[in-house]
């Protein structure tokens, strides 16, 4: 456990709750992009180079702008909903989590799979990376390939301004 | 405490984050952007397992690291997508609006 990764940690874990406390939707969406970088750094820190850079490029450079669009798009920017009141805070959602949380604790603190086994995996090259990519994994690349074409035709499909007239 | 359970911890911890926006926010967007925290905190155990775990392959974590990302990447788009067109319906983006439901 290094410093590191205690403070990439908490800058991540800070990201993700100012994205899920803040008011302002933009705000929300900015401090998202942090918890995001935040991951990809763990990324890097755990020897996943590749994958690091490769949620940089994704979550930072693709979601996160693709949100702030949706944001500006559908005008949540001016905060025009009534702020929550406070009565209405809702307890019963942060209470799940929390149990869950708590579950998910114990149940990682407690397991015999936890003890430490020896050498930690060597970091990945990219070279390899793509060898196993045209080897062996072949087909789910393939399958994933099939599956971002379809899903991008559909998202601007769903998303399309409808003609007048046509249903 | 080993790396592979600070490792597990924090990933725990940002899914129960993501878990209390995806159930407490009432707008859509934010839903949506808690659930992409809770698809990050699932793949910061892939590395985390591949990293520290017993029979780990050279390089089975990683690309199901990169599969997920592919795939979340597609859910947000159609997810985004979505949001736009009820939007464009109903003009509201407000969870309790949508409903119909006074809360």
């Amino acid at each position: 456990m290094s410093a590191a990764f205690l403070i990439l940690a908490v800058v991540t874990l800070v990201g993700a709750c100012a994205a899920m406390m803040l008011r302002g939707l933009v705000h929300c969406a900015l401090a998202l992009a942090v918890a995001f970088a935040g991951i990809g750094t763990l990324y890097l820190s755990l020897g996943a180079q590749f994958l690091g850079l490769a949620q940089l490029l994704v979550y930072v450079g693709a979601i996160a702008v693709l949100i702030v669009f949706v944001i500006l798009l559908t005008r949540g920017g001016d905060s025009d909903s009534p702020p929550l009141a406070p009565a209405a805070l809702p307890i019963t959602g942060i209470l799940v989590a929390m149990a869950l949380f708590a579950v998910l604790a114990w149940a990682v603190l407690h397991s015999f799979a936890m003890h430490p086994s020896g050498q930690p995996a060597s970091p990945v090259t990219v070279r390899q990376l793509g060898t196993d990519l045209m080897a062996g994994y072949v087909f789910p690349l393939e399958v994933i390939g099939l599956m971002l074409t379809a899903a991008l035709i559909g998202a601007v499909i769903v998303a399309m301004k409808e003609k007048q007239g046509t249903q | 405490m080993t790396p592979l359970t600070g490792c597990l911890l924090v990933s725990s911890l940002l899914f129960a984050v993501g878990l209390a926006g995806a159930l407490t926010r009432r707008n859509t967007i934010l839903v949506l952007v808690g659930i992409e925290l809770m698809l990050n905190a699932a793949n910061l155990n892939f590395v985390a397992f591949w990293r520290f775990g017993h029979h780990a392959g050279p390089s089975t974590g990683v690309i199901f690291g990169l599969f997920s990302i592919g795939v979340a990447a597609a859910e947000a788009a159609v997810g985004l997508a979505l949001i736009l067109a009820v939007y464009r319906h109903a003009k509201t983006t407000d969870l309790s609006q949508l409903t119909g439901r006074p809360q």
